[in-house]
């Protein structure tokens, strides 16, 4: 830039209108980042103690935070990366099916379905998860270690409640199911027609478009209702607490009657007894899964934002 | 590599509306054939027909026949996606594909028939589409950029270099140049005359000089008000139709009296 004379700015007429609206913005803005604060400085104050506490504060054979903490990290990130396995595809699936292939009747309908799956409270589906679920599963399990138990997953001895993280990673699945097909379900009613037809134009069949338009156009709206699910189910307390069979353990094994458990399920199971710094030591667990889920989302943000020139916003 | 289209007695309804009445012509290899008329005429319509694209649109439906080198588009057991492969389409406005670069956006179609093309063969079919669509200079260097980062015209051009790389024999077009200023226009009139060589051209156009400039054929079709079906007035050749047709409704129409 070079220097120029200072000419009198033009201020722009300010109607009071405009001032009450984007004073109203800004507190709601301001708001958020308050709250987040709040509980942020809150999880770090109420957590040092924590860090620091001997090894007989902690319950079973822990010595320190970390190796706490372990397990429960390993059964939350596990249980729900079990969960999204299942419930991403069907979503899509089903996201695909309402938009592109149901006749419109079928279509409207089964949308009410998938919505209204989202407005069942977390404790219905725990009570059948244990109810119904889990002795419903428990012979395939029984099964599936006696033809397949030589693959580590499936490794015995089986669980004989079928109250195992598998059970609870197809609870999880059902209840993080709903936000991601709606999600995806928007995206790919927002396909241009413009491009559909472009696809139809070249000889695609309905799957070759749909691969060539709608699914590469919906991508980054897949993953941002996926991340959704992916918190929902991070954090999800009630169904795990009730349905999973707890232990402090690290392992893979799907069928097993030991199973590693989550942050949440445990901050709700221990809560009630903990004092001193046991409350410190649950809280900790908290700020830990408040991390991880904070990693998942800039994850999450970074692949959308990767491709951000081909992502057809432009 | 270009064929002849027959078009007899064709009607086309959407559910029960009847929107082109019984259109019969013959469209000639390698000539480039213009549909004038005033909006809402029939004449897209009618240009879908000739690649089943009307059947995207929920409710449309066609009597009669469409024959391309003597086979009937509407046949019992033909496939509409087989049809559309020798039959491509360019529409009104520019839709390259936004999720893909440029040179994915050519190889879009011809990747459905051989998914196992090799980097070279693809390398090769890009250069060969887009020199076939007068792009090739100005994208050489930026092959894996955004297709929507082009211009309109150059989007437009993408599109017709998309449409060539599937090698169809037919190629229709829905207005292509309504979305875009007089000099990618007038590189898409060039366009036209070069693609003459080598395949049939069908395109609807509003603007009477467009047609007369790149069309050796001109089929006028008109529509008698709100409610009643488009109808073929009058189908000749180009220099006929826009000096002395024989049909009072289309002078009316290319001298601009009406329309």
């Amino acid at each position: 830039m070079t220097t120029t004379v200072a000419a009198p700015a033009i201020t722009a007429k300010e109607r009071p209108g405009d001032r009450v609206f984007s004073t109203l913005t800004v507190v709601a803005s301001s708001l958020i980042l308050a709250v987040l604060a709040a509980v942020a400085i809150f999880l770090v104050a109420q957590s040092m103690p924590a860090f620091v506490a001997e090894s007989d504060d902690f319950k079973g054979d822990a010595t320190n935070f970390w190796s706490y903490v372990g397990p429960l990290v390993f059964g939350t990130v596990w249980s729900a990366a079990l969960a999204m396995i299942f419930a991403v595809p069907l979503a899509i699936g089903v996201a695909l099916f309402i938009t592109h292939f149901a006749p419109r009747r079928i279509a409207q309908g089964l949308g009410y379905v998938v919505d209204l799956l989202a407005a069942v409270p977390s404790v219905v589906f725990g009570l059948w998860g244990i109810g119904v679920l889990a002795p419903a599963l428990q012979p395939y399990y029984a099964n599936l270690t006696e033809w397949f138990g030589w693959f580590p997953l499936f490794a015995g001895p089986v669980s004989g409640t079928g109250r195992t993280i598998l059970t609870v990673a197809i609870v999880l699945a059902v209840m993080v199911l709903p936000i991601i097909t709606a999600i995806s379900r928007e995206v790919f009613l927002q396909t241009p027609r413009l491009h559909e037809e472009a696809a139809l134009a070249l000889g695609a069949t309905r799957w070759e478009m749909i691969r060539m338009a709608v699914l590469p156009f919906g991508r980054p709206g897949v993953i941002s209702g996926a991340m959704l699910g992916l918190g929902r189910a991070l954090g999800e307390t009630m169904a795990v607490a009730m349905v999973l069979s707890p232990a402090t353990i690290i392992s893979f094994a799907l069928v097993q009657s030991q199973n590693p458990t989550t942050i949440a399920a445990n901050i709700a199971l221990n809560f009630p007894e903990a004092h001193d710094v046991g409350v410190n030591i649950l809280i900790a667990t908290g700020l830990i899964l408040f991390v991880i889920t904070l990693g998942v989302n800039s994850i999450a943000r970074y692949i959308v934002g990767r491709r951000k020139a081909f992502s057809g916003a432009n | 590599m270009s064929k002849r289209i027959e078009v007899n007695d064709l009607n086309v309804y959407y559910s029960s509306f009847l929107a082109v009445e019984g259109v019969s012509l013959t469209i000639e290899p390698r000539t480039v054939t213009a549909f004038i008329g005033p909006s809402g005429c029939g004449k897209s319509t009618f240009l879908r027909t000739l690649n089943r694209m009307h059947e995207v649109i929920p409710g449309a439906r066609v009597e009669g026949e469409v024959l391309i080198d003597g086979n009937n588009l509407y046949g019992a057991g033909v496939d509409p996606v087989l049809v559309r492969r020798q039959v491509g389409m360019v529409f009104q406005r520019p839709n390259p594909f936004p999720t893909m670069s440029i040179g994915d956006n050519v190889l879009a179609g011809a990747k459905l028939n051989n998914k196992r093309m090799s980097k070279s063969e693809g390398d090769d079919l890009i250069e060969k589409s887009l020199r076939g669509a007068n792009l090739w200079n100005e994208v050489k260097d930026r092959l894996h950029m955004p297709g929507s980062g082009l211009s309109g015209g150059q989007q437009q051009r993408l599109c017709i270099a998309r449409a060539i790389a599937v090698n169809p024999e037919i190629i229709l077009m829905d207005e292509p140049c309504s979305a875009l200023d007089p000099i990618s226009t007038l590189a898409i009139e060039d366009l036209i005359e070069e693609m003459k060589q080598e395949f049939t051209i069908v395109i609807v156009t509003h603007n009477m000089q467009q047609a007369s400039r790149v069309s050796d054929r001109t089929a006028f079709f008109n529509i008698a008000g709100t409610g009643k079906p488009g109808k073929l007035i009058e189908y000749d050749d180009t220099t006929t139709m826009f000096s002395n047709p024989s049909v009072q409704a289309t002078e009316d129409y290319v001298s601009g009296r009406f329309g």
